[in-house]
Formats: structure tokens, sequence, C-alpha cells
């Protein structure tokens, strides 16, 4: 067998029946090249896809539930439904003590403000923050730092903004950093510059200020806009997020059944509906290329078939020289191997090509919309075995038609 | 040589079957030039294909160089054929895409020799049915008689004991069929046994045995007295 292969007859031989077939050679290396170039280009953008998402949720605690007051909706221990409801500072430390798996808790305020710098003014949200949001929800900096537990203790006049709401405050090119913003009629001076990478989970953008400086110059006392909660490794963010909401009703005296006191916004059921979805999105594509790859395969043991049926004399003669079943056999079954393994090859190539030049166009910079789209090499030889273990049973069917009839009836077809 | 001993052959033909061969029995010892006479339908190839093991019969014995032929597969078959047997056919059946070189080399291929010993020995066959010159022209590139040599040379190529024709000059005119038939006799003259099909007179004549057949059975088989032709 292994002299057979190196043997130059072999390949003379497939070279010139391939070469007598060239309309069907063709379209049989287009078949099946084209399902593997479909393989590697769906595989490649679904991996794009899912790598995009992941960046955009690596910035994220994706087990994370966005909790705030709201107002009751069932009277209870004398108060009237429609009581104004607002998280305290002392909730976090109850919450901390008394449901276990947290991993972090995060109090955070919101209000709009005037936002004026020189000759302009612009409306925005402007948070108190903690150091601590960085961590949840990662602030890529572009120039300088977040707040940092200093301005939290000195409840400094320092802000962080987000690059939208810069573009808008600032002309072209300016360096922020060190200047000063007027919000609400007091100074604050800039200590850094973010960009979102995407806007979600919860209000972004705009201007970050000290939760202390925050809570002093909005006179809030200790109020809270809403907390951000995080559950360790191993704990039902749903259950936690039930359990936080039954306490909070508990200590703000509201009924216990009180769906409405609370509300609440679990991020990881957002992102599982989007995970959801790229999982779908993968096994379509194994579908469609699997599919097109058996079409292709079948393309060729039909065209080889037909390449039979025109050589049966040519077998015939083949036959009465001496060639014995065997030699028939494996020359029609390595004419299918070749065929595939070219076609194959080509259309790994091709969709390796598309991939590149698909990276080129759209998967550079933030604005990406496909990061690194690529194929797992093992996935490519798994699905070129496949092609070829494929080509070659496909093979066999005329293989075998070739050399079960009598050498007398081939050779008596003209 | 070929030893045949009350040999049957019939073709199913739908729930019929059609007996072609009725008990044949024929011996032909080595250097014969035996040709096989009768009209058309008579069973002549049906004859000649079993005795190429092209095809099997349904009874009787057939004995190939002393060696009783039953129950053989293809594999042992092609074997004998590509050993034993050289094959003419009256449509010269060579392969169209190789050259007259390529196409005498091919039973060597098969016999598993090394390509340079296949290209010499194939040339020098060419060269020895006139084609030298001819060996890399493809079989549309020559004529009939041209066509009828190169696949002579393809029989000889692989020194068969038996070579097979069934109507060999059946698709030539009259003068390339005599340069066929005097390409046999010179075969046959160098010790080669020579079995032909044919139905016609002259040819058979230039034999040196006719045997003839008529309805599957043999009505005749006798020696031919060349000096008359000659
Ligand atoms: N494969 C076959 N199937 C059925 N009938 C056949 C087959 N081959 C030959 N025959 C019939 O057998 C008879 C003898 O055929 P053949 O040996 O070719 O005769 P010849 O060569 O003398 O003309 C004919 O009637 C022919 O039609
Ligand atoms: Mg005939």
């Amino acid at each position: 067998m292994i002299k057979f292969l190196f043997d130059r007859d072999t390949w003379q031989e497939i070279y010139s029946s391939i070469r007598k077939n060239k309309l069907r050679t063709g379209i049989t290396i287009i078949g099946v090249m084209w399902g593997i170039f479909l393989l590697v280009v769906l595989l490649g953008a679904a991996r794009g896809v899912g790598n995009k998402f992941d960046t955009i949720f690596g910035d994220f605690a994706t087990n994370s539930v966005f909790i705030w007051g709201q107002q009751t909706s069932m009277p209870f221990k004398g108060f009237q439904e429609g009581k104004q409801l607002r998280l305290k500072r002392a909730d976090v430390g109850k919450i901390e003590a008394e449901i276990k798996g947290i991993e972090y808790i995060l109090p955070r305020n919101i209000t709009n403000s005037l936002v004026v710098n020189e000759t302009k003014t612009l409306t925005t949200g402007v948070f108190g923050d903690y150091p601590l949001l960085d961590l949840l929800q990662k602030k890529h900096m572009v120039f300088g730092r977040f707040i940092n537990e200093n301005d939290i203790v000195y409840k400094k006049k320092v802000c962080v903004i987000e690059n939208e709401t810069y573009k808008q405050l600032f002309d072209k090119g300016v360096n922020p950093l060190g200047t000063y913003l007027t919000i609400n009629e007091v100074s604050y001076q800039i200590v850094g510059l973010y960009k979102n990478q995407m806007r979600m989970g919860g209000p972004q953008g705009g201007i970050h200020i000290p939760f202390t400086t925050f809570q002093q110059v909005y006179n809030q006392a200790d109020n809270i806009g809403w907390l951000m909660v995080t559950a360790s490794e191993g704990f039902d963010i749903r259950q936690m997020e039930e359990d936080i909401k039954l306490m909070l009703r508990n200590i703000h005296s509201v009924h216990p059944e009180d769906e409405r006191a609370f509300g609440s916004f679990n991020m990881g059921d957002q992102i599982s509906k989007v995970t959801g979805f790229l999982t779908g999105m993968q096994f379509l594509t194994w579908f469609v290329g699997i599919a097109t790859l058996i079409a292709g395969v079948f393309a060729i043991g039909n065209i080889l078939l037909i390449t039979v049926k025109e050589r049966t004399n040519e077998i015939g003669i083949r036959r009465a020289l001496g060639a014995k079943p065997a030699e028939i056999r494996r020359q029609i079954i390595l004419e299918s191997i070749f065929l595939t393994t070219i076609a194959g090859t080509l259309g790994i190539i091709f969709g390796g090509l598309v991939l590149m030049l698909i990276n080129a166009a759209v998967g550079q910079g933030d604005e990406a919309t496909l990061v690194n789209p690529t194929v797992d090499i093992p996935v490519i030889l798994i699905a070129f075995a496949t092609l070829v273990v494929l080509g070659t049973l496909i093979g066999l069917i005329p293989a075998q038609r070739a050399v079960s009839i009598r050498p007398i009836e081939a050779l008596r077809e003209e | 040589m070929i030893e045949i001993k009350n040999l049957h052959k019939s073709y199913p033909m739908g729930k019929e079957s059609l007996h072609v061969l009725k008990g044949l029995n024929l011996k032909i010892e080595e250097g014969e030039f035996v040709s096989i006479m009768g009209s058309s339908g008579s069973g002549k190839s049906t004859l000649l294909n079993i005795v190429g093991l092209l095809d099997v019969h349904d009874e009787g014995d057939y004995i190939l160089n002393g060696e009783l032929i039953e129950n053989l597969n293809e594999k042992k078959a092609a074997v004998l054929r590509n050993k034993f047997l050289g094959f003419v056919f009256q449509s010269f059946n060579l392969i169209n895409y190789k050259t007259a070189l390529e196409n005498v080399s091919l039973p060597l291929y098969y016999a598993g020799v090394g390509r340079k010993e296949r290209q010499e020995t194939a040339m020098e066959y060419l060269e020895k049915v006139g084609l030298g010159a001819w060996a890399n022209h493809l079989p549309s590139e020559l004529s009939g008689g041209q066509k009828q040599r190169v696949a002579i040379a393809r029989a000889l190529v692989t020194q068969p004991k038996v070579i097979l024709a069934d109507e060999p000059t059946g698709a030539l005119d009259s003068t390339t069929t005599d340069s066929v038939m005097d390409l046999l006799k010179e075969i046959n003259n160098e010790g080669m046994t020579v079995f032909v099909i044919t139905h016609e007179e002259e040819v058979a004549e230039q034999s040196k045995r006719i045997v003839r057949l008529k309805d599957g059975v043999i009505i005749s088989d006798e020696k031919v007295n060349q000096k008359v032709k000659a």
C-alpha cells in the first residue's frame, strides 16, 4: 500500500483521470471547498462575536444584582400604601452581616446636575461612588485615575468623567486633567477620564465624584440611590436577590409580600439570555457547516459514480490485462481522497483568508463588532479528517460497482 | 496447453435460458495456431471469453496450463490472465488517453514490473510490431491497423502462454488484415500459441487448424494444408 502511494504511476493515473474530467473535477472541488470554507468562516465569525461579548462582559461582574427603593404597594403596620422608600447607609452593614455569600456590596448615588466648563454646559448624571466600582464595572482609564480611598476619607472635590461627557464639555484634543468643572455651582478638579466599552448594567457615563462628597454636597445624609451586590463563587445570585429584598422589607417595615416596594435588576439573567443566544448561534453554525460538508462529500461520491460508469469499458480492459479488484478499488478510492483533500485544503485556506479580511475590516479597535475571529486547529483537523473519511467511504461505492461486474460485461459496455 | 471437456454455457434470458455452448471438447497444444470459425451467434466469443477467464462456464472442465479452473476468484483470475493470456479484440480496446507505449506497458504495471524495465520492454515490443516511431502517439492518432498492432504488442508484452484474438481483423480492410495476420503468423512461428476467432475463410485459412462451431457444437476440426495458400 505504501509503495502504491509513492508510485509515480498511481499519481499519473489519478492525474490523467482528473484531467480527463475537468468540469466534474471542478464542480466536486468547489462543492467540498464551499462546505469547509463555510464551516471555517461561520465558526470563526461566531467565535469572534462570542469573544466580543466576552470582552464586554469581562468588564462587568456578571453575577450581580442592583437593588433600589420604590413605593410600597400594600399598607403595613399602620403605614398607608404608597410610602416612598429609600435605602440607607445602615442597610449595607445589616445585609452584609445577615446574608451569606456576598462578595461585594456597593452603595451608589446619582442625581442630575448642571455641569459647566467655561462656556459649555451640560445636564448629566452625577454619581457618588466608591473606588470599588472600578472593580465591578471596569473603567478603562484614558487619563489619570479613578476615585480612591483618599478622596472618600477627605471628601475631596474631585471628579472622574466619561469620554462621551468629556466630548460634550471640551474641545477636541484638550487635556482635561487638572482642570475644573462646575457642577451645581460647586467646583471639582478632574482627576481621570475613562472610556466605556458598552453602556449597560445600570445608569452609566456622566461624572463620578466621591460617595462621601456626594452625601455632603447634595445633603443626602444616609440615603443611598441603589445597591450593587455581587455573589461569591457558588452562590445563587437570584436567591440572594430575593433574600436581600425580603430583609429590606423587614428593616423598612414593609409588608413581607410587598414585591413592589424594592426594585431590582439581575445582570446574570440578562447575560445568560445573550450567552444562550450565542450558544444557539454556534450550534446553528455547526449544523450548517456540517450539512454543507456532507452535501459536498455526496457530490463527490455521485460524480465518482458517473465517472466509474463512463470508465466501465476502461476498467474492463484493465481487468483483462490483469488488474486485481483491489488495484482498481484503491485507485478509485485514492482519487476521491485526493479530491477531498485538495478541496478541503483550499477551503481552509480561503476560509482563513476571509477571516483575516473580516478581522482587518471590522475586528479592530474598541468599536470592533468581532474580536479575534479564529477557529481551533483541532476543530479544523477533525472536520478535515471527517471529510477525508467520508470521501473514502463514498469512494467505496463506485469502486465496489467497478469491480463487482464481470470483466466481460465491463468490456461489452461502450 | 488448453483442454476443454464437455463444456456448457447458458445465458439466463428472463425465466428462460439460452443454451449457447452445448458440450464442447477441445484440446490445444503449445505452439498451435487455431482458428474458430462459425456464423454470427454460434458461440465463438462465448467460448473465447471462457478460455480467457473473462467469463465462467456452467458445466464441464477447463484446464489451463495443467490447472483445473474452478471456483476461481477474481483476484486469482486477474493474476492468471496477466501471466498466461494475451488479448486482442476486434475493437482494439486501447485506453484512449494513454500513448501507444503506455498502453503496451500497462500489463507489465499490473505484473509488478518496475517503471524503467516496463518502458524498455514495452518499447521492444512496439518495435517488434513496427511501431517504434509511434510510441508517443495517442490511439486517436493511429490507423486501425496500427491500433491492432499496438494491441498485439500489448498482448505479447508479458510473454503469455496463449494469445486470444476475437475477430482481430473484423474492423480492418483487406490489406491491413493481411499485415495483422502476417504478424500473428510470425508470433506463432516463434512458438506462441495463437487462438483466433473469425468468420472469414481467408483469415482462418492462414492458421494451422480450423475448428468449426455451429449452434454451440463443434462440427469439424481439421488441420489446414498451409502449402495451398503459399
Ligand atoms: N451476456 C449475454 N447475455 C445473453 N446472451 C448473450 C450474452 N452474450 C452472448 N449472448 C448470446 O449468445 C449467443 C452467442 O453469442 P457469441 O458467443 O457472442 O457469438 P459469436 O461470437 O459467435 O457471434 C448469441 O445468441 C448471443 O446473443
Ligand atoms: Mg463474437
